[in-house]
Protein backbone atom coordinates (compact mmCIF):
# COMPACT_ATOMS: atom_id res chain seq x y z
CA UNK A 1 0.00 0.00 0.00
CA UNK A 2 2.86 2.56 0.51
CA UNK A 3 4.60 3.70 -2.72
CA UNK A 4 5.16 6.63 -4.61
CA UNK A 5 1.61 7.42 -5.87
CA UNK A 6 0.44 7.48 -1.93
CA UNK A 7 2.96 11.01 -1.51
CA UNK A 8 1.57 12.09 -5.51
CA UNK A 9 -2.17 11.74 -4.38
CA UNK A 10 -1.78 13.00 -1.15
CA UNK A 11 0.24 16.19 -2.90
CA UNK A 12 -3.28 16.43 -4.44
CA UNK A 13 -5.14 16.01 -1.60
CA UNK A 14 -3.93 19.52 -0.21
CA UNK A 15 -3.88 21.12 -3.21
CA UNK A 16 -7.25 20.84 -4.45
CA UNK A 17 -8.16 22.05 -0.79
CA UNK A 18 -6.19 24.75 -1.38
CA UNK A 19 -7.38 25.54 -4.83
CA UNK A 20 -11.61 25.29 -3.80
CA UNK A 21 -10.25 28.19 -1.29
CA UNK A 22 -8.10 30.55 -3.55
CA UNK A 23 -10.96 29.94 -6.31
CA UNK A 24 -13.40 31.30 -4.11
CA UNK A 25 -11.63 34.34 -2.16
CA UNK A 26 -10.83 35.54 -5.75
CA UNK A 27 -14.68 34.97 -6.49
CA UNK A 28 -14.99 36.98 -3.96
CA UNK A 29 -12.86 39.47 -4.18
CA UNK A 30 -14.23 39.93 -7.77
CA UNK A 31 -17.64 40.57 -6.55
CA UNK A 32 -16.90 43.22 -4.32
CA UNK A 33 -14.95 44.99 -7.08
CA UNK A 34 -18.18 45.12 -9.18
CA UNK A 35 -20.35 45.45 -5.60
CA UNK A 36 -18.38 48.77 -5.31
CA UNK A 37 -18.26 49.94 -8.80
CA UNK A 38 -22.14 49.58 -9.11
CA UNK A 39 -23.13 51.18 -5.96
CA UNK A 40 -20.98 54.49 -7.09
CA UNK A 41 -22.95 54.28 -11.00
CA UNK A 42 -26.66 53.77 -9.05
CA UNK A 43 -25.74 56.85 -5.85
CA UNK A 44 -24.68 59.14 -9.28
CA UNK A 45 -27.93 57.82 -10.82
CA UNK A 46 -29.83 58.38 -7.57
CA UNK A 47 -27.94 62.38 -7.50
CA UNK A 48 -28.81 62.39 -11.47
CA UNK A 49 -32.94 62.00 -10.50
CA UNK A 50 -32.94 64.31 -7.49
CA UNK B 1 -17.24 50.12 13.30
CA UNK B 2 -15.18 49.43 10.22
CA UNK B 3 -12.31 49.80 12.19
CA UNK B 4 -12.88 47.23 15.00
CA UNK B 5 -14.15 45.22 12.06
CA UNK B 6 -10.61 45.24 10.49
CA UNK B 7 -9.20 44.40 13.54
CA UNK B 8 -11.35 41.36 14.36
CA UNK B 9 -10.64 40.32 10.61
CA UNK B 10 -6.42 40.82 11.10
CA UNK B 11 -6.74 38.92 14.37
CA UNK B 12 -8.72 36.06 12.99
CA UNK B 13 -5.95 35.76 10.00
CA UNK B 14 -3.18 36.06 12.28
CA UNK B 15 -4.80 33.35 14.70
CA UNK B 16 -5.50 31.55 11.38
CA UNK B 17 -1.97 31.69 10.00
CA UNK B 18 -0.17 30.71 13.13
CA UNK B 19 -2.35 27.63 13.78
CA UNK B 20 -1.90 26.65 9.93
CA UNK B 21 1.70 26.68 10.20
CA UNK B 22 1.86 24.86 13.41
CA UNK B 23 -0.09 22.22 12.46
CA UNK B 24 0.80 21.85 8.89
CA UNK B 25 4.75 21.31 10.06
CA UNK B 26 3.21 18.65 12.67
CA UNK B 27 1.58 16.60 10.07
CA UNK B 28 4.16 16.54 7.48
CA UNK B 29 7.53 16.73 9.81
CA UNK B 30 6.18 15.30 12.77
CA UNK B 31 3.46 12.50 12.34
CA UNK B 32 4.47 9.29 10.80
CA UNK B 33 3.06 7.53 7.90
CA UNK B 34 -0.21 5.29 9.28
CA UNK B 35 0.73 1.94 9.09
CA UNK B 36 -1.53 0.74 6.32
CA UNK B 37 -2.41 3.71 4.74
CA UNK B 38 1.00 5.56 4.52
CA UNK B 39 1.08 9.23 3.85
CA UNK B 40 -2.09 9.21 2.00
CA UNK B 41 -3.87 9.12 5.40
CA UNK B 42 -3.00 12.79 6.46
CA UNK B 43 -5.51 13.94 3.80
CA UNK B 44 -7.77 13.18 7.12
CA UNK B 45 -6.71 17.29 8.04
CA UNK B 46 -8.11 18.71 5.96
CA UNK B 47 -10.66 16.30 4.83
CA UNK B 48 -12.02 16.20 8.48
CA UNK B 49 -11.54 19.79 9.91
CA UNK B 50 -13.33 20.54 6.54
CA UNK B 51 -16.48 18.89 6.44
CA UNK B 52 -16.53 19.67 10.82
CA UNK B 53 -16.46 23.66 9.72
CA UNK B 54 -18.99 23.24 6.65
CA UNK B 55 -21.67 21.32 8.84
CA UNK B 56 -21.21 24.06 11.57
CA UNK B 57 -21.49 26.48 9.05
CA UNK B 58 -24.83 24.73 7.97
CA UNK B 59 -25.97 25.01 11.26
CA UNK B 60 -25.68 28.61 12.00
CA UNK B 61 -27.11 29.07 9.26
CA UNK B 62 -29.93 26.79 10.21
CA UNK B 63 -30.09 29.40 13.35
CA UNK B 64 -30.06 32.36 10.84
CA UNK B 65 -33.30 31.18 8.52
CA UNK B 66 -34.76 30.51 11.73
CA UNK B 67 -34.31 33.84 13.24
CA UNK B 68 -35.59 35.52 10.20
CA UNK B 69 -38.78 33.55 10.04
CA UNK B 70 -39.41 34.32 13.61
CA UNK B 71 -38.24 38.63 13.55
CA UNK B 72 -38.66 38.98 9.52
CA UNK B 73 -35.08 40.80 9.51
CA UNK B 74 -33.50 40.63 6.51
CA UNK B 75 -30.14 40.61 8.08
CA UNK B 76 -30.55 37.31 9.36
CA UNK B 77 -31.30 36.15 5.64
CA UNK B 78 -28.11 37.90 4.40
CA UNK B 79 -25.98 36.71 7.35
CA UNK B 80 -27.78 33.08 6.45
CA UNK B 81 -26.84 33.25 2.66
CA UNK B 82 -22.85 34.31 3.70
CA UNK B 83 -22.64 31.40 6.08
CA UNK B 84 -24.53 29.18 3.60
CA UNK B 85 -21.90 29.88 0.69
CA UNK B 86 -18.71 29.74 2.75
CA UNK B 87 -19.65 26.33 4.25
CA UNK B 88 -20.41 25.15 1.07
CA UNK B 89 -17.37 25.88 -0.36
CA UNK B 90 -15.65 23.73 2.68
CA UNK B 91 -17.89 21.09 1.66
CA UNK B 92 -16.41 21.22 -1.89
CA UNK B 93 -13.24 20.48 -0.23
CA UNK B 94 -14.57 17.80 1.82
CA UNK B 95 -15.91 15.82 -1.50
CA UNK B 96 -12.41 16.32 -3.48
CA UNK B 97 -10.64 15.20 -0.69
CA UNK B 98 -12.59 12.35 -0.42
CA UNK B 99 -12.35 11.32 -3.75
CA UNK B 100 -8.75 11.44 -4.42
CA UNK B 101 -8.14 9.59 -0.55
CA UNK B 102 -10.70 6.82 -1.83
CA UNK B 103 -8.62 6.77 -5.36
CA UNK B 104 -5.71 5.17 -3.67
CA UNK B 105 -7.41 3.14 -0.66
CA UNK B 106 -10.13 1.79 -2.51
CA UNK B 107 -8.78 2.34 -6.18
CA UNK B 108 -11.73 4.02 -6.95
CA UNK B 109 -12.87 7.65 -7.19
CA UNK B 110 -16.18 7.43 -6.02
CA UNK B 111 -18.90 4.87 -4.72
CA UNK B 112 -22.48 5.18 -4.25
CA UNK B 113 -22.64 4.12 -0.69
CA UNK B 114 -24.65 5.93 2.05
CA UNK B 115 -21.90 7.88 3.64
CA UNK B 116 -21.51 9.61 0.25
CA UNK B 117 -24.22 9.76 -1.73
CA UNK B 118 -25.87 11.53 1.27
CA UNK B 119 -22.73 13.77 1.53
CA UNK B 120 -23.70 14.43 -1.94
CA UNK B 121 -26.97 15.12 -1.59
CA UNK B 122 -26.35 17.72 0.89
CA UNK B 123 -23.98 19.49 -1.33
CA UNK B 124 -26.60 19.58 -3.97
CA UNK B 125 -29.34 21.53 -1.26
CA UNK B 126 -26.86 23.35 -0.13
CA UNK B 127 -26.02 24.33 -3.62
CA UNK B 128 -29.44 24.25 -4.55
CA UNK B 129 -29.98 27.33 -1.83
CA UNK B 130 -27.67 29.45 -3.90
CA UNK B 131 -29.31 28.76 -7.00
CA UNK B 132 -32.82 29.79 -5.66
CA UNK B 133 -31.32 32.94 -4.30
CA UNK B 134 -30.40 34.10 -7.42
CA UNK B 135 -33.46 33.23 -9.52
CA UNK B 136 -35.79 35.07 -6.68
CA UNK B 137 -35.78 38.75 -7.14
CA UNK B 138 -38.19 39.82 -4.64
CA UNK B 139 -35.96 39.80 -1.03
CA UNK B 140 -38.83 38.87 1.08
CA UNK B 141 -39.99 36.04 -1.13
CA UNK B 142 -36.55 35.12 -1.43
CA UNK B 143 -35.69 34.59 2.19
CA UNK B 144 -39.14 32.62 3.24
CA UNK B 145 -37.95 30.24 0.64
CA UNK B 146 -34.17 30.07 1.53
CA UNK B 147 -35.26 29.36 5.13
CA UNK B 148 -37.04 26.47 4.48
CA UNK B 149 -34.42 24.77 2.55
CA UNK B 150 -31.92 26.03 4.71
CA UNK B 151 -34.20 23.86 7.20
CA UNK B 152 -34.62 20.55 4.80
CA UNK B 153 -31.04 20.57 4.51
CA UNK B 154 -29.92 20.14 8.07
CA UNK B 155 -31.94 16.94 8.32
CA UNK B 156 -29.72 15.12 5.70
CA UNK B 157 -26.25 16.38 7.40
CA UNK B 158 -27.87 14.56 10.71
CA UNK B 159 -28.33 11.53 8.41
CA UNK B 160 -24.97 12.13 6.55
CA UNK B 161 -23.61 12.14 10.60
CA UNK B 162 -25.46 9.08 11.16
CA UNK B 163 -25.23 7.26 8.10
CA UNK B 164 -21.94 5.09 8.71
CA UNK B 165 -23.69 3.86 11.65
CA UNK B 166 -27.27 3.11 9.93
CA UNK B 167 -25.97 1.59 6.62
CA UNK B 168 -23.58 -0.88 6.25
CA UNK B 169 -20.82 1.82 4.04
CA UNK B 170 -17.46 1.64 2.00
CA UNK B 171 -16.53 4.62 4.19
CA UNK B 172 -14.20 4.12 7.01
CA UNK B 173 -15.84 3.74 10.49
CA UNK B 174 -15.89 6.41 13.16
CA UNK B 175 -11.67 7.70 13.23
CA UNK B 176 -12.03 10.20 16.57
CA UNK B 177 -12.21 8.63 19.69
CA UNK B 178 -15.75 11.00 20.66
CA UNK B 179 -17.18 8.59 18.66
CA UNK B 180 -17.78 4.93 19.51
CA UNK B 181 -15.18 2.77 18.05
CA UNK B 182 -13.06 5.55 17.32
CA UNK B 183 -9.66 6.18 17.82
CA UNK B 184 -6.23 6.87 16.21
CA UNK B 185 -3.03 6.79 17.08
CA UNK B 186 -1.77 9.28 20.26
CA UNK B 187 -0.78 12.58 18.90
CA UNK B 188 -2.51 12.01 15.57
CA UNK B 189 -6.02 13.29 16.78
CA UNK B 190 -5.08 16.35 17.98
CA UNK B 191 -4.29 18.42 14.76
CA UNK B 192 -7.70 17.54 13.30
CA UNK B 193 -9.29 19.82 16.17
CA UNK B 194 -6.42 22.19 16.16
CA UNK B 195 -6.94 22.38 11.90
CA UNK B 196 -11.22 23.13 12.61
CA UNK B 197 -10.46 25.81 14.93
CA UNK B 198 -7.93 27.31 12.02
CA UNK B 199 -10.60 26.33 9.44
CA UNK B 200 -13.67 28.29 11.65
CA UNK B 201 -11.20 31.16 11.91
CA UNK B 202 -10.96 31.26 8.00
CA UNK B 203 -14.51 30.85 7.60
CA UNK B 204 -15.45 33.47 10.24
CA UNK B 205 -12.91 35.80 8.07
CA UNK B 206 -14.85 34.65 4.98
CA UNK B 207 -18.50 34.62 6.44
CA UNK B 208 -18.14 38.75 8.04
CA UNK B 209 -16.68 39.71 4.25
CA UNK B 210 -19.36 37.59 2.37
CA UNK B 211 -21.84 39.66 4.63
CA UNK B 212 -20.84 43.01 3.99
CA UNK B 213 -21.45 42.46 0.06
CA UNK B 214 -24.88 41.21 0.72
CA UNK B 215 -25.77 44.13 2.70
CA UNK B 216 -24.38 45.88 -0.07
CA UNK B 217 -26.17 43.92 -2.33
CA UNK B 218 -29.48 45.45 -0.13
CA UNK B 219 -28.36 48.77 -0.32
CA UNK B 220 -27.85 48.88 -4.33
CA UNK B 221 -31.64 47.38 -3.88
CA UNK B 222 -32.72 50.11 -1.86
CA UNK B 223 -31.51 52.94 -3.74
CA UNK B 224 -32.18 51.74 -7.32
CA UNK B 225 -35.90 51.52 -5.66
CA UNK B 226 -35.50 55.20 -4.11
CA UNK B 227 -34.14 56.33 -7.94
CA UNK B 228 -37.31 54.78 -9.55
CA UNK B 229 -39.22 56.74 -7.31
CA UNK B 230 -37.90 60.20 -8.40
Amino acid sequence: MIDARNFTYMFYGFAAAFVILVVYVVSLALRERKLIHEIDRVRRMVEREK
Amino acid sequence: MTQTRDRILFVLAAVCAVLLCVDFYKIFLILPDEANQGAIYRIVYVHVPSIFTGFTGFFVALAASGAYLVTGKLKYDAFAAAVTEVSLAFATIVLATGMIWGRIIWGIWWAWDARLTTMLVCWLIYAGYLMLRRAIDEPTQRAKLSAVVSIFGCVDILIVWKSIEWWRTQHPAPVLSVRDGGGMGPGMEAPIYWNWLAFMCLAAILVMVRTRQEQRSREIDSLRRMAHSY
